[in-house]
């Protein structure tokens, strides 16, 4: 598209442009979401269904009452808390598409540990499932940056394969040592004993106060922290940072361990958690952690703007299947939504970091030549 | 020897879908564009492919459509990618959680209008059946030779590609969009056209892909989760096979046999002694199998001195304007 029209004396070319005012970027992205809406909305439209009244079941429908409410939050909070894991690895540049798997580890060793210490109390027990999630969750991502610094082995595809090798691992363990004998026979894997069920607070489990420090701690840690300096530093450019004397292995290597390490703790809330009856099952993450990627770089990989996508898509997701009664619509209406509002707001950031030239009487350029050159 | 013709006969029909997804796969990352949207492309595909065997009641047609249906789902992809430069990652998932809630949505309203099944005539169509003289070969007439017509055509293709890339102009070309877009400009090759045109024709072959699911595995009964998984395994298929639409021919048999092998292993146990073993072993190992060694494939290439079969700038988009 760079070279169209180059006949009639002007030509088109895309150039960078500077970094705009951060409440102009705010508003952009308000603007795209609503725009973002109005596509899905058109999408609505063809369904037959009148797309206003739809947005605002959407809306009332997961909020409508209290268990509404509180399978919202059963949504939004893993979801968040993975994100702002795959954040972290994604600001240093590092394509950790693993979350997925770590997540699953994080729940198989804090079963692990349940299982082993089941005779501990509650809070050294719950403690004991979250250690035992970071460290065997954060290893699991770690080995993807051991081989990266070592061998430049491809970040993206290995943690992938490791998201199918953990989701089998959870089909090993239920067909063999962890199978419960009293399910008669059929495959399943014994609930947690009942010391190594996360705490409730106003009948939500307690993983949204550990969403709210997550949410601070990640800001400072960001912002504020020689750590999260040196991590942006290493993703604007490797080189730069090993002029700067530092040592870009250990950042990567370091930084990996904490993104797997938040997704897996994300992991252990949720099997020790309500939503999954303390139990762990293959469809534990059921696609989080790809969602999470998603959710991290709509929110910028920035944990406020995490924290409002982590929002809107609960709200869809939840939202969506309340309205399949109203509509007729099956809930997977949620997928489709989800994926045309990112869609639609790749297609801005574009807006945003570059824009559109016109050159004209522009005919004896470099390009211009090649292209007279190779015809 | 009936067990060993069962199995191999197996694993090529559960192989090809894999074939399909691979091939479109390494067309795509050839042109440098890490297409993580491989599953979603393939749901796509089976719905489309499905939906007009459904209503026409005609293979060809029924095959066109699922090509086009992956061909449009790589075209938002294309579009985001090379023209907008968003993020290769990002885009490709939301393809895949896109394609997906795509065939399940319209799965449902095609259910919810009475249970779709594919009419008798088109069953028979495809059909295993046994090529004429060439079926008649013992113990290959039946591997090889014995397969419902779609087996056929992923073979044609897989060797079509190969060839392509290996000895035609345009085949070239795309491998130098795909080590290195500036270099490749600069020779005067249109970077983001090559691009287009070959993520366009892989979405279209993994849309493919995605048909032979919904027509063949269903047994002609629309599924909602009939991918399950399968547009994965195609993108850990291409890196088995690195890049060679060639050997992804062998790679996708032998993916197919792991497939297929938790099914038959207890075959394989009673019918020869010394495999007994092999019916103690977990069928979670045999679907672990193919992530494992794809897994381990990566980081043993990675580790030899010397150039990857991986195209070099695949994963990152090219923006002229910086040097």
């Amino acid at each position: 598209m760079n070279n169209k029209n180059k006949s009639k004396g002007f030509r088109i070319h895309v150039v960078k442009r500077p970094p705009l005012p951060a409440k102009k970027v705010t508003l952009f992205y308000i603007l795209a979401i609503v725009a973002a809406l109005a596509v899905g909305g058109v999408f609505i439209l063809c369904l037959g269904v009148n797309p206003f009244a739809f947005f605002a079941k959407v809306f009332t429908g997961s909020l409508q009452s209290k268990m509404a409410r509180i399978a919202l939050m059963r949504i939004i909070l893993p979801l968040f808390i993975t994100s702002i894991g795959v954040s972290v690895a994604f600001k240093m540049r590092f394509w950790n598409v693993g979350a997925e798997g770590q997540f699953i580890m994080g729940a198989v060793f804090a079963c692990w540990a349940a299982f082993t210490f089941d005779s501990l109390p509650r809070p050294v027990l719950l403690v004991l499932m979250a250690v035992a999630a970071i460290i065997g969750g954060g290893l699991f991502g770690m080995v993807c940056a051991y081989f990266k610094c070592r061998y430049n082995t491809n970040e993206t595809l290995l943690t992938l394969m490791l998201n199918y090798i953990a989701l089998y691992i959870v089909q090993l363990l239920r067909d063999g040592v962890w199978r419960d004998p009293a399910a008669g026979g059929f495959p399943k894997i014994a609930q947690l004993p009942e010391n190594g069920w996360v705490y409730q607070l106003f009948s939500v489990d307690i993983t949204w106060i550990i969403a709210i420090v997550l949410f601070v701690v990640a800001h400072i840690y960001f912002t504020k922290t020689k750590q999260g300096y040196e991590i942006s530093v290493v993703g604007d450019s490797q080189n730069t940072a090993r002029y700067a004397g530092m040592d870009v292995n250990k950042i990567i290597t370091r930084t990996m361990f904490i993104s797997s390490a938040i997704c897996a703790l994300a992991g252990m809330l949720q099997v020790a958690g309500d939503g999954t009856s303390h139990t762990l099952t293959t469809g534990i993450a059921s696609g989080i952690g790809f969602t999470a990627i998603i959710v991290a770089w709509l929110g910028k990989l920035n944990p406020t703007g995490i924290l409002s996508v982590s929002i809107l898509f609960g709200i869809l997701e939840k939202g969506c299947g309340v309205a399949k009664s109203t509509f007729m619509l099956s809930p997977a209406v949620a997928d489709i939504l989800q994926g045309i509002i990112l869609f639609v707001i790749l297609g801005f950031d574009f807006v945003i970091t570059y824009k559109i030239v016109i050159d004209k009487n522009n005919k004896t350029d470099k390009k211009g030549a090649a292209d007279e050159h190779n015809s | 020897m009936n067990t060993i013709v069962n199995f191999l006969f197996a694993a090529i029909k559960a192989g090809t879908p894999l074939l399909f997804g691979t091939t479109g796969e390494i067309l795509t990352q050839k042109s440098g564009n890490m297409n993580l949207g491989v599953e979603g492309l393939m749901y796509m595909g089976a719905f489309g492919g499905f939906l007009i065997a459904y209503k026409t009641d005609n293979l060809l047609l029924s095959l066109l459509a699922a090509a086009l249906f992956g061909a449009l789902g790589s075209l938002i992809y294309s579009f985001l990618v090379v023209t907008l430069k968003a993020n290769q990652n990002v885009t490709g998932l939301s393809l895949t959680i896109f394609g997906t809630g795509f065939a399940t949505f319209f799965g449902e309203m095609l259910i919810e209008g009475g249970s779709p099944k594919l009419s008798a005539n088109m069953t028979t169509i495809l059909s295993e059946k046994p090529l004429p003289v060439l079926g008649n070969i013992p113990f290959f007439g039946k591997v090889l030779f014995s397969h419902n017509i779609i087996v056929y055509l992923a073979l044609v293709i897989a060797v079509i590609v190969w060839a392509y890339m290996r000895f035609t102009r345009p085949g070239m070309k795309l491998k130098a969009v795909g080590e290195n877009p500036a270099a490749a400009d600069a020779m005067g090759i249109n970077v983001d056209l090559t691009k287009y045109v070959h993520t366009l024709i892989g979405g279209a072959i993994c849309g493919v892909g995605g048909a032979y699911i919904s027509l063949i595995n269903g047994n002609g009964i629309w599924n909602n989760g009939c991918i399950n998984g399968q547009g994965w395994i195609s993108v850990a298929l291409v890196i088995f096979a690195s890049w060679s639409s060639a050997k992804a021919i062998l790679g996708s048999l032998i993916f197919g046999a792991f497939t297929v092998f938790q099914v038959r292993a207890n075959d394989f146990a009673s019918e020869f002694a010394f495999l007994s073993f092999l019916s103690k072993i977990p069928n979670a190992i045999y679907v672990m199998l193919p992530f494992v060694i794809t897994a381990l494939v990566l980081i043993i290439s990675s580790m030899k001195e010397g150039r990857s079969e991986q195209p070099a700038s695949c994963g990152t988009n090219y923006y002229r304007e910086e040097r």
